[in-house]
């Protein structure tokens, strides 16, 4: 079943063009990793989806729906979709304790004994039971983006979008993170993530997109793309498409003049 | 409760932790406590209280509230990233921090004036309470409506810099140049009958409109200013008061509900 649709989407912010009629379909229950360098429009996709960024024209389809004007701004469809985005920044006088209640209350979820002892497992895992009633604003940038991860896998939603998840975290962290990605994968969530880590892409996730300049320039499994560049790693294979595009993208404009 | 509102209490328990909103009760209780002390009988520490109040409490809340809104940007997409509608946002964002602004400017001057009308020897020295009302009234208008002001221009501006200029030429354009614009047509054009368009001048800024609400009450109008003067000889004080209150709330829905149109529009 296809959880998520882009149709021919665009986007421009001024003379900016970010997403060139992008057009991408992701099946239920894979981990899919969008890649590419900074300011190809990864984040762009995903705000996109969570209606943060309005579309200048495409199609977005989530679960089979199409995500109208009036869709995006009831917001009823975020139910199903946990988000981890780059950077943790919170109401500064609350405590990671309100942020978390806030947060379920917004989203009119019962505080469910399931519900407290899913949150009670992933502060744990994270180690932040000491930093629960401390005010967001003493909190490092890392115990924060561990807030973030907690808020995004609270719910146990349908859909993750990860952006770039485990930046910002010290090496246990991030490695319990991918733990409890991948734990969620089992159980059949789809998620969608982006990140510059290599390793993280090639442990995590089963779909690889790349995205320059606001265009998809391949789209598979990773041994489809280690087969299609005949490269041994991710990143040559990636370096490999990116040069050979690069060096098409001259010709062309040569041609052209 | 409704989105909107469990934001806003939320925010609330926040902004009552927030220093700054304590500092400004503080500044506010400073300021009428010492005018009442030593500026002579209360209504003269009204009125001076009300130059500070027309200046400076617009001021504070256009800084204040576009501050606040440009450095929740990220904490507002993450709350955008759950299943909320962005009128509830942005009505809770609003709320939470215009409520405990307008507490602060209540209680800052509220609790001296109140004090002092216990404790004062000379009763007829006292304001009543109907003219205190009204002073704390326009001050509360004048923060709805200068917060409004700020989310409007933080919601169209995506510099903070740009926005915070923005915010600064509009205190400075209502608040300073605007009477001075008003004076300098009087004066051209004395030989002419003035009172309608000055009076239409006057509704188009809501810090003249709250000077006149409160010179209405204080029944002192023709001494501060053309406007005030034209205002209580045209309409009397009773319907001078309807009026003014009226148009000011009318200055509160205005850039609220643009505020609103821009920030459902914007991309996070």
């Amino acid at each position: 079943m296809t959880i998520i649709e882009l149709k021919k989407l665009k986007k421009n912010f001024g003379t900016l063009s970010v997403l060139k009629g992008v057009s991408l379909s992701i099946e239920a229950g894979l981990t899919v990793a969008i890649l590419g360098p900074n300011g190809s429009g990864k984040t762009t996709i995903m705000k996109s989806l969570l209606g943060l960024v309005k579309p200048d024209s495409g199609e977005l389809w989530f679960r089979g729906e199409l995500l109208t004007a009036k869709a995006i701004n009831d917001g009823a469809y975020r139910q199903n979709i946990g988000y981890m985005p780059q950077i943790a920044r919170f109401e500064e006088n609350m405590t990671a304790r309100e942020m978390l209640a806030m947060v379920r209350d917004i989203r009119n979820t019962t505080a469910s004994h399931q519900l407290t002892k899913y949150v009670e497992e992933l502060t744990r895992l994270f180690g932040l039971e000491t930093q629960l009633d401390k005010p967001l604003k003493t909190l490092s940038g890392g115990t924060r983006q561990k807030v973030n991860a907690v808020l995004a896998f609270m719910f146990e939603p349908e859909l993750l979008m990860l952006d770039e998840p485990t930046a910002g975290l010290d090496p246990i962290a991030a490695s319990n993170l991918k733990d409890l990605i991948l734990a969620e994968k089992k159980r059949g969530r789809t998620i969608v993530l982006t990140s510059h880590v290599m390793s993280d892409i090639e442990e995590l996730s089963d779909i690889i997109v790349l995205l320059v300049e606001g265009t998809i320039y391949f789209q598979g499994s990773i041994n489809e793309l280690l087969g299609q560049t005949q490269e041994r790693t991710i990143e040559r294979a990636i370096a490999r498409i990116l040069k050979s595009q690069s060096t098409k993208n001259i010709k062309d404009h040569e041609h052209s003049r | 409760m409704n989105t909107a509102g469990k934001i806003f209490r939320y925010q609330l328990r926040a902004a009552v932790r927030s220093r700054w909103v304590l500092l400004y009760a503080g500044f506010f209780f400073a300021a009428a406590e010492g005018l009442l002390r030593f500026g002579g009988d209360s209504a003269k520490a009204a009125v001076s209280l009300l130059n500070i109040v027309l200046m400076l409490l617009p001021l504070v809340s256009i800084l204040f509230g576009t501050t606040y809104l440009y450095n929740a940007r990220d904490f507002v997409e993450m709350l955008l990233a759950q299943p909320v509608r962005r009128l509830s946002l942005f009505t809770g964002l609003y709320a939470g921090l215009t409520v405990p602004l307008m507490a602060a400017f209540v209680i800052g001057v509220g609790v001296p004036f109140v004090t002092h009308s216990f404790t004062s020897s000379t009763p007829s020295s006292g304001i009543d309470a109907s003219a205190l009302t009204i002073l704390l009234f326009a001050g509360v208008a004048l923060t709805a409506i200068f917060t409004a002001f700020a989310f409007l221009i933080a919601s169209l501006c995506e510099d903070k810099a740009l926005g915070m200029g923005v915010a600064l030429v509009v205190w400075l354009l209502l608040g300073i140049l605007y009477d001075a614009g008003i004076l300098a047509i009087v004066w051209t054009f004395h030989d002419y009958p003035l009172e309608t368009p000055v009076l239409a001048m006057s509704i188009a800024n809501p810090i003249d409109l709250a000077r006149i609400l409160v010179m209405l009450k204080f029944d002192i109008a023709a001494l501060m200013g053309y406007t005030g003067a034209v205002f209580e000889k045209f309409f009397g004080t009773g319907f001078g008061l309807a009026l003014s209150a009226s148009s000011l709330f009318l200055w509160i829905v205005l850039p609220f509900w643009a505020g609103i149109k821009v920030f459902i529009r914007k991309d996070f």
